[in-house]
């Protein structure tokens, strides 16, 4: 009993990226309805991001929390710009495609330089060491890891479901027209939105840094469930989005007790179900 | 101008072809050589582009190109998956007329990739590879197996930490060939040295996360937590279970396979006072270190060589000896493996060694322990010898090997 306690609670950290990684995603397809396949190598830069300014620039981990979604976001926001914003209103198709090929190019870029195996990052000082639950020994890092990440998600959720900007925002996906004509920047709205969530993938990457080696390809194994994590949830829906990163987390962790064979495929199994029971997905509404 | 430039290379491409399919009659003296590895996954600093720039050295270190003979080395990206291995392996060598498929990690590619050597009678030069099925129950008359094997880490590790004291062992094991011939042969050294494995867990091949594998492996508490996994997997494992206290709460790992790159990977902080076992390491003798600082000043970003990568070179080089005391190349597999059983090994890198006829190639194998940051006075001095395994210990003798071969 005392085992599955841990588990659960294993799960729920790796829950927590999924959480951050599909609440960004679910944001830019929300309001960009484009399906951001880079979002991994979106990831990794912010994690290689931390890396650099520790090393280069001598800022530590709390900097990098800053400083690293920032400096994603607005790469992102130039990505947008220059590529993205051709292909909005085009089928889904081509910004899949055009948002897959930026992630292997960047992915491959990262591994011309850095190899595979990738560079060590310290845990901070601070969140050094653990203590006992009694069931289990958790980290201090990984117990920081599922507070911070839970008071950004809600905190994205507040600002896009419950404040005057979000509200903006929510009108320009639905008739970016008649924003417009209120004289309100849709364009420069849109740009910010698709740097608002790559800057959630940024963050997540560096939160990352410390348990995983800062690798070049550390987004490209992530992506795939956490894809299957937005299926899943609904696409589009920023709380469903959430609650499914969580659980799904903790579904993977139990499945890594019981029968660890299958726990990369876990994911797949649930979201081909759900597919077949509810195709818009747990919270997903049909549009 | 130009439809003029292209008409000449035309001509000059029509020249080269007619060149290579008029090449293979007797006196044969041209050599195709394929590096079929992980260029871009978990084991890509360990084999990778690594293991061709290896290949190339050795062609220019055979001088074989001043005898008149023209060797090429192409190389590809298997990704670790068997069956893309095994389509390259059949390309490379119907179409473009492969001589030796050299290197072949992952144990679960190289014991198709070996398949596919003997049907069409080419020769597999396996470096990168684990599993010591290789020269036993999967042995083939168109393989030798170079650097190590799953045998060469059970015995140096397995036994030396049992013997140590180390006398339970809780396993976290690849999903894969490898994983599962590494557990087996670890624990049969295990239990020749009076120890017992406790349990074991298996996880997925390419695993970020192991805090529920490692929590697993904290609730056995078995005295030694066996790693047999390889390249990211292992650095990923060993990383985490810092994290979780595994080894300040007195449970000691022992990463059964690690290369000098995991260990660069995971900075000498992380990776101090582990064991490991190696058939070659760049600071060991004149020889090695002399290859590894040339090998070092051609890597992209100046990493010293691992063990596969002076395999692919060391193995290389005696295939082009046997090739350059045949005078020609025969195109022939099995019967440059003969030729090459026939003749002793001997390069600065490996040093002084036999083949068996099983195909395994003997040389000794060293147990090291991982410098403390202190302890180490640059970059990539790395270890401290801990040990020397003849060549005899290190290898499956061959009474107990189960190679097919070896039934008259």
């Amino acid at each position: 009993m005392q085992a599955l306690y841990a588990q659960l609670l294993v799960g729920l950290i790796n829950g927590s990226f999924y959480a951050l990684l599909s609440l960004g995603l679910a944001v830019i397809f929300g309001m960009l309805n484009i399906i951001n396949f880079a979002h991994g190598a979106l990831y990794m830069m912010g994690a290689f991001c931390a890396y650099f300014l520790l090393n280069i620039f001598g800022l530590n981990y709390w900097y990098a929390l800053v400083l690293a979604p920032i400096a994603v976001g607005i790469f992102g926001m130039l990505l947008e710009r220059t590529l993205l914003k051709w292909i909005a209103g085009l089928d889904h198709l081509y910004g899949l495609l055009l948002t897959f090929g930026i992630a292997l190019i960047i992915q491959g870029v990262f591994q011309n330089y850095f190899g595979s195996s990738g560079l060590p990052y310290a845990i901070p000082p601070q969140l050094q060491g653990g203590m006992n639950l009694g069931f289990m020994f958790l980290p201090i890092y990984r117990g920081w890891v599922v507070v911070f990440s839970l008071v950004v998600c809600i905190a994205t959720w507040y600002l896009i479901e419950r404040t005057r900007l979000g509200a903006y925002l929510r009108a320009a996906t639905e008739n970016p027209n008649l924003v417009r004509a209120f004289g309100i920047n849709v364009p420069r709205m849109i740009t910010l939105t698709y740097g608002l969530g790559i800057g959630l993938a940024a963050l997540a990457g560096v939160l990352s840094a410390p348990i995983n080696q800062v690798r070049p390809l550390m987004g490209a194994d992530l992506i795939i469930v956490v894809f299957a994590v937005v299926v899943i949830g609904g696409m589009g829906s920023i709380m469903g989005s959430v609650i499914t990163g969580f659980a799904l987390g903790v579904v993977e962790g139990l499945t890594k007790y019981f029968y660890p064979e299958a726990s990369n495929t876990v994911v797949f199994v649930l979201m081909v179900l759900v597919l077949l029971v509810k195709p818009t997905g747990l919270t997903g509404r049909a549009t | 101008m130009a439809i003029k430039t292209k008409i000449s290379a035309l001509m000059l491409g029509t020249a080269l072809a007619l060149a290579a399919s008029t090449g293979a009659f007797a006196g044969d003296k041209n050599v195709k050589i394929g590096v079929l590895n992980d260029m871009s996954g978990l084991y890509a600093d360990l084999a990778g582009p690594g293991s061709v720039i290896a290949a190339q050295m050795a062609v220019e270190d055979s001088g074989l190109t001043k005898k008149g003979w023209k060797i090429d080395v192409i190389s590809a990206d298997h990704q670790n998956k068997p069956d893309i291995g095994v389509n390259i392996a059949r390309q490379w060598i119907d179409v473009d007329k492969v001589d030796v498929l050299a290197d072949v990690p992952t144990s679960s590619v190289a014991l198709a990739v070996s398949n596919v050597a003997k049907e069409k009678n080419s020769l597999l030069l396996d470096s990168g590879a684990g599993t010591s099925d290789l020269t036993n129950k999967a042995c083939s008359p168109n393989t030798i197996h170079w650097t190590y094997d799953t045998y060469t880490l059970a015995h140096g590790t397995g036994t030396a930490l049992t013997k140590a004291g180390g006398n339970t062992w809780f396993f976290l094991t690849a999903d894969y060939a490898f994983g599962a011939a590494l557990e087996r042969d670890t624990t049969a050294a295990i239990d020749a040295a009076g120890g017992k494995v406790v349990g074991a867990v298996k996880h997925p091949l390419n695993t970020a996360d192991f805090s529920s594998f490692l929590l697993q492996a904290q609730a056995s508490k078995a005295k030694v937590i066996g790693l047999a996994n390889a390249g990211g997997d292992t650095v990923n494992a060993i990383k985490q279970a810092a994290e979780f206290g595994i080894t300040s709460g007195g449970q000691k790992l022992a990463s059964l396979l690690m290369f000098i790159s995991d260990v660069h990977a995971l900075g000498l902080q992380t990776a101090k006072g582990l064991n490991l076992t190696e058939t070659f390491y760049w600071d060991l003798n004149d020889g090695t270190r002399a290859f590894s600082k040339r090998f070092q000043d051609r890597m992209k970003n100046h990493a010293m060589p691992t063990m596969v990568q002076a395999g692919v070179y060391s193995s290389l080089l005696h295939y082009f000896k046997a090739l350059d005391s045949l005078g020609e190349n025969p195109h022939d597999g099995a019967k440059m493996v003969a030729k090459m059983k026939t003749m002793p090994t001997d390069d600065p890198v490996f040093g002084e060694g036999t083949i068996e006829p099983n195909g395994r190639a003997l040389h000794p194998a060293y147990l090291f322990e991982v410098k403390s940051p202190a302890e180490s006075k640059g970059p990539w001095d790395y270890y401290k010898l801990v040990a020397t395994i003849p060549a005899n210990e290190a290898f499956t003798p061959l009474d107990k090997s189960t190679c097919p071969l070896l039934k008259k």
